[in-house]
């Protein structure tokens, strides 16, 4: 139904740029006039006021670990304390005494899973029209407004991504309606009372921008530019022009009026804002990177990237990941080359690969889509095994996200984020059976306490069923 | 240009063998009746029809047998409710004919010539393990869609099983759309345009009689002439659990009526009501997000609920993509099983399960006797798979569909065989095929 932009990123490139100094520093910017002093604007207004929830000091034993690197650990152990992962390691590995332990035996542990593509919150349910907050369609580049400011918390959609899909964190992007369709935001899948109380802790903004049908469908349609790919193009470098001139002038030291679409721009521009960038076409994409480097940036991961497959290999010299599904196809002309080897044989030419849902019922089993494209892939001969495909997973998408030194993998010191499964997940037969956020425990499929309810569905018919 | 690529793909795939008789042998053979897999089973299939299956069945001399080396041999799967060879690409309109939003007619249509067996989902569908759908309509101008079919999804050009299988209509917020706003408008159009049919059915010339003021026009009237005596099943699309009721209230008035609700989101709400009406119901059970506030009550612990009370439940895939993507009917049947093991939840063995995306569906649609399961007599449509068929990523390596062998091969395969490797070689891609 949505089909949401995504961006591209070179994972390499945005770590080092994308940090905490992004998000807190402060940006010299617009005056009123000329000759006055520039003015300083804050870069992160509306400030993550997420802390880890309280948990307990656990342990659990006897399991099959897949470390979201591509590791894996047969009969191992993992303790998490303060919120963090203490220790992986197989079945010798020391665990304090008087904590809670599980048994693991039969079952599997694994990093949370990474949506880097969803529209919970900004399209939530019910979807009702009051809700439709996705896409601001007036008009083809819109790099001011920011998704978090359309997020609604009470979306059960976040629920169910926890409790089905073992979704830790997830990146909520604008649609693909315009070219720039705006600042994405990444959460914490937490309930919270309030955006900001979601919000991934320093974790840098995203620039969603859409290649192809959609921009010129919906612009064409108003009568107006772009009404084609050509058309794409010029409005696109026609901005990228302008913000190449703001970004100058405050190089410069210069003093600019505070343009708010500008300040998203340029800081793409300098490497701060990661471009996740909607695009399904092969030759679109090559154009799209010819474009980043005209201007300067950086695409940090093509989302949806159907035809990926016929590029992979630029791809991967590229440093750019491709978010993918496992074998959507049919739904519009630039969907139709899909094929369901996408996926591996984009990791078997080497490119950063990711598996993404852009939809609230499949973020509740990307389990399930990696587990659909791996054996597409072994079918013919690219043998992935589950500890390597849980990279497209957790890994891959924290790196793509810039918060890859944090999360999306099991390592001592990183965020406990993790989930217990009750087989192995890439069996349809399985669940998630706890998932913990910084070491609490947020759903438990044996503790109806331990399953979230929003505010919308209290009171309603079904509250607090197993869904 | 395009157009002969097309052709030139078809002409690779498309040579349909003839019925083969054969016996598949040394399989784990599953049924589809909701029976267990049978160790070391054997099928036999002559002149297009099973002819026997089970455990020790002997092979009749002259029929050449096909070793399944134990792996898993079934039913194909019956699409439960679905779009396939209605729609190439959706959203390119000129090869989208699920819906015909500015027709003067309704009940009336027929799906049939609208089927298109070259379109490349009906090849992608058959790979994925579909030999059998129960095709509806999306909707036309008014109530009534109009008459699905239940087709066969092989490489040749008669895909029609059973034409005029079913009538399709919703009720509920897509039904208040078309009826003029409320729920009210759409029981009382329903009512009123059966009604209308019967007059008509008891007095042919009285459509002439009413002329413009006619409800229906008389193509309409035939095909609910046919609804209201029960000689086509009527699939009433319906969710929120007082509008399930109330739909099973509608036999009290037309007793004949042969009703199969799909969708039925809140159905667990009222599993007793659906089952005490017997009325089998098709569900997309995954669905548990109330995206509207006629499915505040979802969840995927209702298909096994239903099933848990008695109700005749098949497994479909729609609400999602319902043409292009059938293939996630087992993934979906998997899900089931996967649910049997949540603590609360409710799902199905896996029995029950493969059932539920075979044999049931064909019993929904009134085809038990003829397709979707392995019994004596029932079409020869059998799938030989690589792996457990409701695990992820498990495919077909063998299928037959009225005992012919059947292409596996997609325009998807050659794309991927083209592009194994990305790199060009010594000419264009173009030429690589």
């Amino acid at each position: 139904m949505i089909r949401g932009v995504k961006g591209s990123l070179l994972a390499a490139v945005s770590l080092a740029l994308v940090g905490c100094a992004a998000s807190n520093g402060e940006t010299a910017s617009a005056g009123d006039k000329p000759a006055e002093k520039p003015v300083k604007f804050k870069k992160d207004p509306y400030p993550s006021t997420y802390k880890a929830y309280p948990g307990q000091v656990t342990a659990v034993r006897n399991v099959t670990i897949f470390d979201g690197e591509g590791g894996r650990i047969d009969n191992g152990t993992v303790l998490l304390a303060n919120g963090k992962v203490e220790a992986v390691g197989g079945p010798d590995t020391p665990i304090p005494a008087d904590i809670a332990v599980y048994d693991g035996t039969g079952k599997f542990l694994t990093p949370g899973i990474i949506d880097i593509h969803s529209h919970l919150g900004d399209y939530p349910s019910p979807s009702v029209e009051a809700h439709s907050d996705g896409n601001e369609a007036t008009s083809p580049t819109t790099p001011e407004v920011w998704s978090e400011h359309s997020v609604w918390p009470q979306d059960p959609g976040f629920s169910r991504a926890l409790a089905n899909g073992g979704v830790t964190s997830l990146q909520i992007l604008p649609g693909s309606a315009n070219l720039m369709g705006g600042r994405s935001i990444t959460l914490k899948n937490v309930p919270s009372r309030t955006v900001q109380g979601m919000k991934f802790p320093g974790a840098p903004y995203g620039l969603k921008m859409a290649c192809g049908e959609n921009p010129k469908r919906v612009y064409g349609g108003k009568g107006r530019a772009p009404s084609t790919r050509m058309g794409n193009f010029a409005v696109n470098r026609a901005t990228w022009q302008k913000a190449a001139a703001y970004k100058k002038k405050m190089d410069d030291g210069k003093a600019v009026d505070r343009d708010l679409a500008m300040e998203t721009l340029a800081g793409v521009l300098s490497g701060e804002i990661l471009v996740h960038n909607h695009c399904y076409r092969a030759d679109e994409m090559a154009l799209v990177i010819d474009m980043s480097k005209e201007f300067g940036y950086k695409v940090s991961t093509f989302h949806h990237a159907v035809e990926a497959y016929k590029i992979a290999d630029i791809l991967a010299k590229e440093g750019i990941c491709s978010a993918m599904w496992a074998d959507w196809w049919g739904f519009k002309m630039e969907a139709y080359d899909s094929v369901n080897e996408n996926i591996p044989l984009v990791y078997k030419a080497g490119a950063c690969t990711i598996v993404h849902s852009d939809d609230a019922n499949q973020i509740q089993r990307l389990n399930q889509e990696a587990a659909k494209a791996r054996a597409a892939g072994r079918r013919i001969g690219i043998d992935v095994s589950d500890e390597v495909a849980w990279t497209w997973l957790s890994y891959n998408p924290a790196k793509a996200l810039g918060i890859g030194d944090r999360t999306g993998s099991l390592k001592p010191g990183k965020m406990a984020d993790v989930v217990l499964w009750n087989g192995n997940p890439f069996s349809a037969y399985t669940r998630p059976e706890k998932v913990w956020i910084d070491g609490a425990l947020m759903f438990d499929a044996n503790d109806p306490k331990r399953r979230p309810v929003s505010d919308f569905e209290l009171g309603q018919p079904g509250e607090g069923d197993v869904k | 240009m395009i157009r002969a690529l097309l052709l030139s793909a078809a002409a690779i795939v498309a040579v349909p063998a003839a019925a083969q008789d054969i016996a598949i042998v040394n399989a784990k053979l599953v049924i589809g009746d909701g029976s267990a897999p049978i160790d070391g089973g054997t099928v036999v299939v002559r002149g297009g029809k099973v002819v026997a299956a089970g455990a020790g069945v002997a092979v009749p001399a002259g029929v050449e047998r096909v070793d399944a080396q134990g792996k898993y041999v079934t039913p194909g799967i019956v699409a439960a409710f679905s779009r396939v060879g209605l729609t190439e690409v959706d959203a390119v309109t000129g090869t989208n004919d699920r819906s015909a939003p500015r027709t003067r007619f309704s009940a009336g249509l027929d799906i049939a010539p609208a089927l298109n067996p070259m379109g490349s989902p009906v090849a992608v569908n058959r790979a994925s393990g579909v030999t059998r759908a129960i095709v509806a309509p999306g909707s036309s101008s008014n109530l009534f869609a109009g008459q699905g079919a239940v087709v066969d999804l092989a490489d040749d050009m008669d895909m029609v099983t059973k034409p005029r299988a079913l009538q399709y209509v919703a009720f509920g917020e897509d039904g208040s759309a078309k009826a003029g706003g409320s729920r009210a408008a759409t029981f009382l159009l329903f009512r009123e345009q059966l009604l209308a049919a019967r007059s008509y059915a008891r007095n042919p010339a009285a459509l002439a009689e009413w002329g413009n003021d006619a409800m229906i026009q008389r193509a309409d009237a035939d095909a609910l002439v046919r609804v209201i005596d029960g000689t086509t099943p009527l699939f009433v699309r319906v969710d929120r659990a007082a509008d399930i009721v109330n739909v099973i209230k509608l036999k009290g008035e037309f007793p004949a009526l042969k009703l199969v609700l799909v969708g039925v989101t809140e159905g667990w709400l009222v599993a007793r009501d659906i089952a005490a009406a017997k009325v089998p119901v098709l569900v997309s059970p995954l669905t548990d997000l109330p995206s509207t506030f006629e499915l505040l009550g979802a969840t995927q612990s209702n298909a096994g609920r239903l099933k848990a009370a008695g109700v005749d439940v098949s497994v479909g895939v729609f609400d999602d993509d319902d043409a292009h993507k059938m293939g996630y009917a087992t993934q979906y049947a998997g899900n089931l099983v996967g649910l049997a093991r949540v603590p609360g939840a409710s799902g199905m063995t896996w029995d029950q399960a493969f059932a539920s995306i075979s044999s049931v569906p064909a019993r929904a649609v009134g085809m038990e006797g003829s397709i979707g399961s392995l019994r004596p007599g029932r079409a020869g449509d059998v799938v030989i798979w690589d792996n457990d068929p409701l695990e992820l990523g498990s495919r077909p390596t063998a299928v037959w569909i009225d005992g012919k062998a059947q292409s596996l091969t997609t325009r998807q395969d050659r794309l991927r065989d083209r592009y194994a490797t990305p790199q060009e070689g010594a000419l264009p891609k173009a030429y690589d095929r």
